[in-house]
C-alpha cells in the first residue's frame, strides 16, 4: 500500500518537502506556530484556493490554461449576495450559481475548440466579461443578511475541543478527492493527460480530443464557482474586487506542486501542496506581524520564487541520477557480442 | 460495433474509388484508387510527396476527402475522424509520432481502450494484459514506465503493438520501420505475416526495397498524387517498381568510383580526444578532416547520435578536450559549434528539427540567420538560397512560402537537410539524413554528400544502413557500447565488415 503511495513526481515530492521544512521553520521561529490549531486555520484560509487550483489543474494538464477563475469567483460571489438580497432560496441560489459555472466555462471551451481561439485570448475574455459582470450588479459590496446561507456558513466540524473545520474545508477536500479519482481513474482524466502529451498523438490514437478539450473548461468553470461559493461563505459578502489575481494564485499552486505548464505533467495532488505552501508562507508572515502588507507581497513572492527554483534544481539533480542509473542497467542486460552477431546475420 | 464479416483469403475488404484531396495550392491527391485484400499485404509505394500519406489519412479520417468513394465489405463509410475509423476496424500506425511521451506503455497501448471495473480504469488489469501482448510480441519493456523512457524504435514497436491489438480487418502502416534496425524489422515482419494469415488486409509503406519485396504481395503506385497502377509484387522487378514511381528510367549510377581518392587534405579540422560523459560516450577519440567523409557505424544506443550531440555541444563532455582547428575548447554549446563553423543535422526531425508553423524558406534560413546574428538576411537573398536548395533537393512544393508541418514526411526531411546545407559549415554532423527519403532522392543526397567532401567539407556521417554507409564514406569508425571498437579505411570498408566489427569481430 504504501509503495503505491510513494510520489513518483520529483517536483511534487520537493514541494512535500519544501512544506515540511517551511512548517518546521516556522515552528522553530514562532512559539505558538507548531499546533493542530494553526493546521486546521490553513486549511479554512485556503479551502476555496484548493478548490480553484484543482479546477484550473486539469485545463494546464491540457496544455491550456484558464484565466478567468479569478473574476468568476468574484462574479460568484456578486451573483450569490444579490440573489440572496432579493431573496430567493439559499439552496437554490448555490444551484444557479454552479449552473453558470457550468455554462460559463463551456462556453469558453467551445470557443476554444471550434475556433480553433488560444485559451489565453478567450479566457482573458472570460476575465474582463466577468469582473465586468460584477459591476453590471453592482458597483459596492453586497452583504449577505440570508439567514439558511449563514447558517451553513456556521457549520462547524468539531474535532476536539475548540478544533474545528468548516464546511469549506470538508468541500475541499471531498473535491481534491474527485480531482484524484477524476485524473487517475476515469478516461476523461487519461485523456486530458494525453491531450497535453501530444495533442496530434491523441487525435491520431482516436482519442476524443474535442469533446475533452471543452470539458476540462467546463470543469474549471464549475470548479471557480463552487470556490466562489466557498469564499463568499467564508466573507459573507459579494463584492467586485474579490479574489483579485487568484488565477495566478492557483496556477502558481499548480507549478509549485510539479504541474507542468507545457501540460501532460503532473498530479492533482500538486495543486493541493502548491496552495498549502503558499498558505505557509502567509502564515510565517503574519506571525512575523511587523511586515506591512506591500512586504506581505514582496515577502511571499520572493519565497515563492525561491522555491520554484529550489525545486528546479531538485529536479534537475533527480533527472541526472535517474539517467546514470538507468545506463547501468541497461549496460548489465546489453547482449553478449556473440548473441548480437547471431541475430544480425 | 466491430462485427467483422468473415472474409475469405483474397476478398476485396477496403476499396477507394476515383480519390480525390485537394489542400490550398495543392492537388495531393487526384483520381486516385486502392483495394486492400484480405490475406494479403499491400504496398503503396511512391516518392517523397506522392500521397501515400494523404491517402491513408482520408481512409482514417484524419483529412475529409474532396471527392472519391471508400468501402468497407462493399458498404459506403466515410469516418470523419481516426476515433471512428477505428470503430469501423481499421487501425493505423501514422508516419509521424502516434504516441504520447508522458503516458506509461501501458497506457499508451490501451489508452481510448482501456479495461474497466466498477466503471473505472482496472490499472492492475491493464498493465497486466500489456505485458502479455508485449511479450507475445518479443518486446520487453516495463510497462508502467512512462513511454519517453524507450528509444525511439522501442516506441515505434509499442505504436505497432497498439495498432495490432485493436487491427479488426484492416491494418495500415505507414513506414513503421524508418526507426527500427533490423531484428526489429524482422519481428515486425513476423507479426505482419502472422496476422496475414489470419486474413487481415494490411497495408505497408516503405522506402526501402528490400522490404517490399519481403513482405508484399501486391504493390500500388503512385505519383505526384496520381494513381500508376496496381501490381503483383512478384511480377515487377525491383527497378520496374522505381521507374514507375519516378516516371523515367531510374539510373543507379553512383556505385562508387570515387572513394579512395586521397587527396583529401591531412588537415584535422575537428579532434576528439579521450572524450568522456558518464553514462553516455566512453573516452571516444577521433579525428576528421577537411575534404573526407567519416561513418561513424553501430547499433541503434551504440553510441553515434551521443557522439554527434557532444561535438556539437548539445550535451556537455566531462573528459577530454574538442580541438577545432588548433583551438582547444574545453566547454562546447551549440551557438560556438555554430561560429566555429559546425552544423548538425539532427536525428529526430520532430522532436529536435523543424519547427512547424514555420515556412519552408524561414526554416531553410534558420541556422544561417543563427550564424549571421541579429542582422536579418536580406528577403532578396533568403529566397535566392531557399530556392537553390529547393532545387538541388528537389522539395516538392508549390511554393517556398507553405507551412513546412505540411510538407511530406520526407520533404521535411530535405529541408532540414537544406537548413544545415545553406550555412555552408567546415563540418557537417548529418544524423541519419535520409531517413524516410525516397530512393531517388538518396541516391542525390549521397552524390551531394560525396561532391560536398570533395569541395573541402569534413563530414560526420551517420546512418543505419550500412550500405549507404559504404557509398559514401572514406573511412567508418565502429561503435559498440558506447565506445569505439574499431575503424574502417579503404578497401576494408564493406557492409559485411561494418557488421563483422559491431559483433565483436575482426575486419578484413
Ligand atoms: N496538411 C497539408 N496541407 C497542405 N498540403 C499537404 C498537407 N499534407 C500533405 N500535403 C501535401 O500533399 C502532398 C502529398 O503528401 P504526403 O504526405 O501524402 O506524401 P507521402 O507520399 O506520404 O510522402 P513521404 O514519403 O515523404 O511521406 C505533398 O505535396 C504535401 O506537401
Ligand atoms: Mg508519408
Amino acid at each position: 500500500m504504501l509503495a503505491k503511495l510513494r510520489i513518483k513526481n520529483t517536483a511534487l515530492a520537493a514541494a512535500v518537502g519544501i512544506f515540511a521544512i517551511l512548517f518546521i521553520a516556522g515552528s522553530v521561529m514562532y512559539p505558538n506556530f507548531l499546533s493542530l490549531r494553526v493546521l486546521l486555520n490553513l486549511l479554512i484560509n485556503n479551502a476555496y484556493m484548493i478548490v480553484l487550483a484543482g479546477g484550473v489543474c486539469f485545463t494546464i494538464l491540457t496544455g491550456g490554461i484558464d484565466l478567468s477563475i479569478g473574476a468568476v469567483v468574484a462574479m460568484t460571489s456578486m451573483i450569490a449576495a444579490s440573489l440572496l438580497r432579493s431573496g430567493m432560496n439559499a439552496y437554490l441560489v448555490i444551484a444557479i450559481c454552479l449552473l453558470t459555472g457550468v455554462v460559463f466555462g463551456t462556453v469558453q471551451g467551445l470557443l476554444i475548440q471550434y475556433f480553433g481561439l488560444h485559451p489565453w485570448i478567450v479566457t482573458l475574455a472570460g476575465m474582463f466579461f466577468a469582473r465586468g459582470a460584477c459591476y453590471l450588479i453592482s458597483v459596492e459590496a453586497i452583504p449577505i443578511k440570508n439567514q439558511a446561507f449563514y447558517n451553513i456558513s456556521q457549520f462547524k466540524l468539531y474535532l476536539g475541543p475548540g478544533r474545528f473545520i468548516s464546511l469549506n474545508v470538508i468541500v475541499a477536500l471531498v473535491f481534491l478527492a474527485l480531482c484524484l479519482y477524476l485524473a487517475k481513474f476515469t478516461k476523461f482524466g487519461r485523456t486530458t493527460y494525453a491531450l497535453g502529451g501530444n495533442r496530434q498523438s491523441a487525435l491520431l490514437m482516436g482519442l476524443p480530443v474535442a469533446r475533452t478539450k471543452i470539458l476540462v473548461y467546463t470543469f474549471s468553470g464549475f470548479s471557480a464557482t463552487l470556490s466562489g461559493l466557498m469564499f463568499t461563505l467564508y466573507t459573507l459578502s459579494g463584492y467586485g474586487l474579490n479574489a483579485n489575481g487568484a488565477e495566478m494564485d492557483a496556477i502558481a499552486a499548480c507549478v509549485i506542486g510539479g504541474v507542468s505548464l507545457y501540460g501532460g505533467i503532473g498530479s492533482l495532488f500538486g495543486p493541493f501542496i502548491g496552495v498549502l505552501v503558499a498558505g505557509v508562507i502567509r502564515t510565517m508572515v503574519d506571525f512575523q506581524g511587523t511586515l506591512s502588507s506591500w512586504w506581505t507581497k514582496i515577502f511571499v513572492g520572493t519565497l515563492m520564487l525561491f522555491c520554484i527554483v529550489l525545486q528546479a534544481v531538485i529536479v534537475e539533480r533527480e533527472k541526472a541520477r535517474k539517467a546514470d542509473a538507468q545506463q547501468k542497467k541497461r549496460k548489465k542486460k546489453e547482449p553478449a557480442p556473440a548473441e548480437l552477431a547471431e541475430a544480425k546475420s | 460495433m466491430r462485427e467483422t464479416p468473415t472474409v475469405k483469403k483474397g476478398d476485396v475488404v477496403l476499396s477507394m474509388r476515383h480519390i480525390a484531396k485537394y489542400f490550398p495550392g495543392v492537388k495531393a491527391l487526384d483520381d486516385v484508387q486502392l483495394d486492400l485484400r484480405a490475406g494479403e499485404v499491400h504496398a503503396l509505394m511512391g516518392e517523397n510527396g506522392a500521397g501515400k500519406s494523404t491517402l491513408i489519412k482520408v481512409m482514417t479520417g484524419v483529412y475529409e476527402r474532396t471527392s472519391g468513394t471508400v468501402t468497407l465489405h462493399g458498404q459506403d463509410i466515410n469516418p470523419k475522424t481516426p476515433q471512428e475509423a477505428q470503430d469501423l476496424g481499421i487501425s493505423t500506425v501514422y508516419q509521424e509520432v502516434n504516441l504520447c511521451p508522458n503516458l506509461s506503455v501501458a497506457e499508451n497501448v490501451y489508452i481510448g481502450r482501456q479495461p474497466m471495473r466498477f466503471g473505472q480504469i482496472d490499472w492492475h488489469r491493464m498493465n497486466a494484459d500489456a505485458v502479455k501482448l508485449l511479450e507475445s510480441l518479443d518486446i520487453h519493456v516495463d510497462v508502467t514506465k512512462t513511454l519517453d523512457s524507450y528509444s525511439v524504435s522501442v516506441q515505434q514497436m509499442i505504436a505497432i503493438a497498439r495498432a495490432v491489438d485493436m487491427s479488426a480487418g484492416v491494418l495500415i502502416l505507414d513506414e513503421p520501420t524508418s526507426s527500427l534496425d533490423s531484428n526489429e524489422v524482422a519481428q515486425l515482419f513476423a507479426i505482419i505475416r502472422h496476422l496475414r494469415d489470419q486474413n487481415m488486409a494490411i497495408l505497408f509503406v516503405t522506402h526501402f526495397m528490400d522490404q517490399v519485396y519481403a513482405i508484399s504481395d501486391r504493390i500500388t503506385v503512385l505519383r505526384n498524387g496520381r494513381y500508376i497502377g496496381e501490381y503483383l509484387a512478384k511480377d515487377l522487378p525491383e527497378l520496374d517498381l522505381v521507374t514507375k514511381m519516378i516516371g523515367q528510367k531510374f539510373v543507379d549510377a553512383n556505385t562508387q568510383a570515387h572513394r579512395p581518392s586521397k587527396d583529401y587534405s591531412t588537415v584535422r579540422f575537428v579532434r576528439m580526444e579521450d572524450i568522456s560523459k558518464r553514462g553516455l560516450v566512453h573516452d571516444f577519440s577521433m579525428a576528421v578532416r577537411a575534404g573526407e567523409v567519416l561513418g561513424l557505424a553501430g547499433l541503434l544506443g551504440s553510441g553515434r547520435t551521443e557522439v554527434a550531440e557532444l561535438l556539437f555541444g548539445v550535451t556537455h563532455f566531462d573528459d577530454g578536450v574538442i580541438y577545432v582547428g588548433n583551438d582547444e575548447v574545453k566547454r562546447m554549446n551549440p551557438r560556438k559549434a555554430l561560429a566555429d563553423q559546425l552544423g548538425y543535422c539532427s536525428e529526430d526531425r520532430k522532436v529536435s528539427g523543424i519547427v512547424g508553423d514555420l515556412s519552408i524558406r524561414e526554416n531553410i534560413m534558420l541556422s544561417l540567420q543563427a550564424k549571421k546574428g541579429l542582422r536579418r538576411i536580406p528577403l532578396k537573398k533568403q529566397q535566392e538560397v531557399a530556392q537553390k536548395y529547393i532545387d538541388l533537393l528537389d522539395i516538392k512544393t508549390p511554393s517556398m512560402e507553405k507551412k513546412i508541418g505540411d510538407l511530406s514526411g520526407g520533404n521535411q526531411q530535405k529541408v532540414l537537410l537544406a537548413r544545415w546545407l545553406a550555412t555552408d559549415p567546415k563540418l557537417l554532423i548529418l544524423d541519419e539524413p535520409t531517413r524516410g527519403i525516397d530512393i531517388n532522392t538518396k541516391r542525390e543526397i549521397e552524390n551531394l554528400i560525396v561532391k560536398l567532401s570533395r569541395q573541402g567539407m569534413a563530414i560526420i556521417f551517420i546512418s543505419s544502413e550500412y550500405e549507404e554507409m559504404v557509398r559514401t564514406c572514406d573511412r567508418i569508425i565502429v561503435l559498440r557500447d558506447r565506445h569505439a571498437v574499431g575503424e574502417l579505411t579503404d578497401n576494408q570498408i564493406s557492409q559485411d565488415n561494418i557488421m563483422k566489427v559491431i559483433a565483436g569481430g575482426v575486419a578484413q
